[in-house]
């Protein structure tokens, strides 16, 4: 996510456009990115230290962006869905 | 003085970039962004474009393209290095300049001549000028506001390494109206706008951005 203290025109775009559409009271819209990394095996401390890694090295611009690295379990029968 | 371009997938002004090393009496050496080889180059020049597309951020996947682990090696030990609007970017994102390049505050792509005010002139990029010489220089991006937290932004100022800076009318919401910094050295210098492009009356707004070439060909002649 872009820091709070960055302007975030896209954000900002978005904010615009909700009350055109009849969506009222929204103070705040700030947009970022989200990555979903596939990795092999169990997801240990090790493994969830180098994709911290990877989010400082190249997803993420810790100059101007904030992140957070969340677990989740992929269903076999996801995976092949995914494949079609 | 043989001044290496890069051209990167998606880069746009390394023909222009490389001709206005020639007409600033330079040689312009055209660097490939797979060969991690900076082939005996004076100075580097990263052009404008869209490198990778600007997949992720602007900037970010250049940056570890193989000539960028040549670039940021050299960069550390003196060589003169001026990235130009997405070059410009892909110097923050490789951490030789500090701050980074996000959207435009108006959200719209911008193209225009830009007066600019030529802070600095002790980089090789810039002693072509005058100190705080006004100077008219093609601007385009959508991505060109300059963000940095307030003690880079004091250290900046306070060092003296705002190279450049927009005068009439901030084009992108770039913090403290800058166009253009240095790092501590003064051999890295980013630009949003285009010196390439306004180097020849024929085309562009002027021939004010031939000094950016100029300045290292007079330096080297010495």
């Amino acid at each position: 996510m872009p820091k709070r203290e960055i302007l975030d025109p896209q954000g900002k775009a978005v904010l615009g456009a909700l009350p055109r559409l009849g969506f009222e009271g929204v103070v705040d819209v700030r947009q970022g990115k989200r990555f979903e990394v596939e990795v092999e095996g169990a997801p240990d401390d090790e493994r969830l230290a180098e994709v911290r890694r990877m989010a400082e090295t190249l997803l993420a611009n810790p100059v101007i962006e904030d992140f957070v690295v969340t677990v989740e379990a992929v269903e076999p029968a996801e995976r092949e869905r995914d494949d079609v | 003085m043989r001044i290496g371009v890069v051209t990167f997938p998606g880069s746009l002004d390394d023909a222009d970039a490389a001709r206005a090393v020639r007409l600033a009496g330079g040689e312009a050496v055209a660097l490939w962004h797979g060969d991690a080889d900076l082939h005996g180059v004076d100075a580097v020049v990263l052009p404008g474009g869209f490198s990778y597309g600007d997949y992720l951020r602007c900037g970010a996947i250049s940056r570890f393209a193989p000539v960028m682990t040549e670039v940021v090696a050299w960069a550390g030990r003196g060589l003169p290095v001026l990235g130009i609007c997405n070059g410009f970017q892909i110097l923050c994102e490789s951490h030789l300049l500090p701050g980074a390049l996000i959207r435009n505050d108006h959200r719209k792509f911008v193209c225009r001549d830009q007066r600019l005010r030529i802070e600095n002139n002790r980089t090789p990029w810039t002693s072509a000028y005058a100190e705080n010489a006004e100077v008219t220089i093609v601007l385009k991006n959508g991505e060109g506001g300059f963000v940095a937290d307030e003690p880079t932004l004091d250290r900046l100022e306070g060092e003296g390494r705002v190279v450049a800076r927009y005068l009439d009318d901030n084009p992108n919401g770039s913090l403290h109206d800058i166009a253009g910094i240095t790092n501590e050295h003064g051999n890295v210098v980013g630009l949003m706008p285009h010196p390439e492009h306004a180097v020849e009356d024929l085309t562009g707004a002027g021939t004010d951005g031939l000094g950016f070439f100029a300045g290292l060909t007079a330096l080297t002649a010495r």
